[in-house]
């Protein structure tokens, strides 16, 4: 009996740490959902209020209505679902010849490719600027595209991997026999049996491309070409006290994210503790 | 012996196949931009018209040591790194300890602790921002009016070092979600056994987090360290919007808002590759030495 009242104590400690945990992660989001649903008078209320006075929609209509903002969602959605597919596409070729194929230098390119994994991806930005210009692939889809791909294909690459040499090597030797080319046991045997696998990859990218800023802060210039982050940083700096307007573009700008989140968390958490661990 | 040699001919071409597009972009735009951002730092650089850019030595790289901005910078990046590297670890640690306990809703804690992370820093920096304004942001009411710390409200971003109280709390608050769950990781990869040897033995709470949780963690504890430090050197997005990349001043640059005013403002990047170039080393030394003097503990 004595132990079960200690456990029900500790128990009891534990969850009111957890909860409290939970008040300080998200305070500041509540500040900000209430926030995008004051009026612009009581942005600078004193005291300010966690619970809104009156509840308005107007930021949301004003942001949303105003500076091409459907456009730049449309550009973030453009350009976080073209890397998610090529990434999942071009990780999962390179990881495959890793993984099942005998080539001269095998190890050594594997090597230099995880080698993008250790530099830091800002010192990059100024030569990715200038090789990019001299291509004429600033302002568009395919010069944020091509970059993102890069940045994500070390660790993709070598998350796959890991994946593909963990599927068990029988049905493709028969496969092998009965002639199959490589290319048909990658495409039709080895891809559907690591589904999970390319869920975490499709889960990092497309959370990483909707989140970029420093690329996209200095690769677009046009405001047509804008993406979201760039287009909330932008706003805020030309807007500078409208912060329900800010935090209304922002709350738009973070559903996505948390919806693909919610829907995959298990996937993903799975993901951060493997790759995490080896990365 | 001749099909053999065939087979392995067509195997190689068939790799060389599956690696070409991940080659051409790697090649393209990783590998080619460092070592062509190498040879720009000895420039001064001509963005319009580079064959016209002139040589420079290590002009660049001298002028960066030489400069008070920039030390100042790297001061205000390795105090962000000495800050919030061990404020995660601890966090992180804490959270995920709790969360190893056999609790209800752990999907569900997670996935809260986790929402941080997964913000893009532009909103969550914007958001630290405004709590943190000067006349009725939502921490100087905190701080005056319910707890009576402080008599009237402090300018946060006004002031050199204050500045960096919203910056240095971002980084940990956005960063203990993923700390946490890497240690939650590591906390479930030791074997139970032992702690239950451990209690046979008579050892209680303190001492089983102590003689086993802490040193099996030490690889776990490793990784964050380095992984964490490389990220706060790095740190580039929460600065350059909260402080408008220095304001007052100058002087509450990072390395890397130095290198984007420099580069990008001023269109000197000859300049900004020295600094990045100098901050990569940076952050490779400081690495290396990292990893070396933990490894050794363990072996001792």
């Amino acid at each position: 009996m004595g132990l079960k009242k200690q456990q029900f104590v500790s128990k009891v400690i534990i969850y009111t740490l957890l909860i409290m945990g939970i008040g300080i992660v998200i305070i500041p989001f509540w500040y900000m959902v209430v926030t995008s649903l004051k009026p612009q008078s009581l942005i600078f209320e004193m005291p300010p209020r966690l619970w809104p006075q009156e509840i308005t929609l107007k930021n949301y209509i004003a942001a949303l209505g105003k500076d091409l903002f459907g456009l730049y969602f449309l550009n973030s959605l453009i350009v976080a679902i073209s890397t998610t597919l090529s990434t999942i596409l071009i990780s999962s070729l390179l990881a495959f010849a890793f993984a099942r194929l005998r080539f001269p230098g095998r190890e050594t390119i594997f090597y230099l490719f995880l080698l993008g994994m250790m530099i830091p991806p800002v010192m990059l930005i100024i030569p990715q600027f200038i090789i990019s210009k001299q291509l004429g692939l600033l302002n568009t889809y395919l010069g944020l595209v091509l970059v993102y791909i890069t940045m994500n294909l070390s660790m993709q690459t070598f998350l796959l991997r890991g994946f593909f040499e963990g599927i068990p090597r029988d049905l493709e030797e028969a496969a092998l026999i009965d002639g199959a080319s490589q290319w048909k046991i990658f495409w039709r045997i080895v891809l559907p049996l690591s589904r999970p696998g390319l869920a975490v990859v499709a889960i990092f990218t497309f959370l990483y491309a909707w989140d970029e800023f420093p690329w996209a802060n200095v690769a677009i210039t046009e405001t047509t070409r804008r993406t979201l982050p760039i287009a909330i940083a932008f706003f805020q700096s030309e807007h500078l006290t409208e912060w329900g307007q800010v935090f209304a573009a922002s709350i738009v700008a973070l559903i996505p994210v948390v919806l693909v989140f919610a829907i995959f968390q298990r996937y993903f958490i799975r993901g951060i503790a493997t790759t995490g661990l080896k990365g | 012996m001749s099909t053999i040699s065939k087979r392995n001919l067509t195997q190689a071409l068939t790799a060389f196949l599956f690696l070409l597009p991940g080659l051409v972009l790697f090649i393209t735009f990783l590998l080619g931009p460092m070592i062509y951002s190498f040879r720009i730092s000895f420039y001064d650089w001509n963005i319009v018209k580079p064959e016209n850019s002139e040589w420079v030595g290590l002009a660049n790289y001298a002028r960066a040591f030489s400069n008070p901005i920039f030390r100042r910078a790297v001061i205000n990046t390795l105090a962000y790194a000495i800050i919030t590297v061990p404020g995660q670890m601890i966090i992180g640690l804490y959270v995920a300890v709790l969360l190893d306990q056999k609790i209800r809703g752990r999907a569900f804690f997670r996935v809260i602790y986790y929402l941080p992370v997964i913000t893009s820093w532009v909103i969550v920096s914007l958001l630290f921002e405004y709590m943190f304004s000067g006349q009725a942001g939502l921490v100087n009411y905190i701080l005056r009016d319910v707890f009576n710390i402080i008599p009237k409200n402090i300018l946060w971003l006004a002031d050199p070092i204050l500045a960096f109280v919203p910056i240095d709390l971002l980084g940990i608050w956005k960063g203990v979600g993923w700390t946490a769950i890497i240690f939650l990781a590591g906390l479930q990869a030791i074997p139970k056994h032992l702690y239950e040897a451990a209690e046979v033995d008579g050892a209680d709470g303190i001492a089983k987090f102590l003689h086993i949780t802490i040193p099996l963690l030490r690889p776990t504890t490793v990784f964050l360290v380095v992984v964490l430090t490389i990220g706060a050197l790095n740190a580039y997005i929460s600065n350059l919007l909260i402080t408008n990349g220095g304001d007052p001043l100058d002087l509450t640059h990072f390395i890397l808002t130095l290198m984007y005013e420099a580069t990008f403002k001023r269109l000197d990047f000859g300049y900004g590759s020295a600094i990045s170039y100098i901050l990569t080393v940076f952050v490779f030394v400081i690495s290396v030495v990292q990893i070396r003097l933990l490894r050794q503990q363990v072996e001792i």
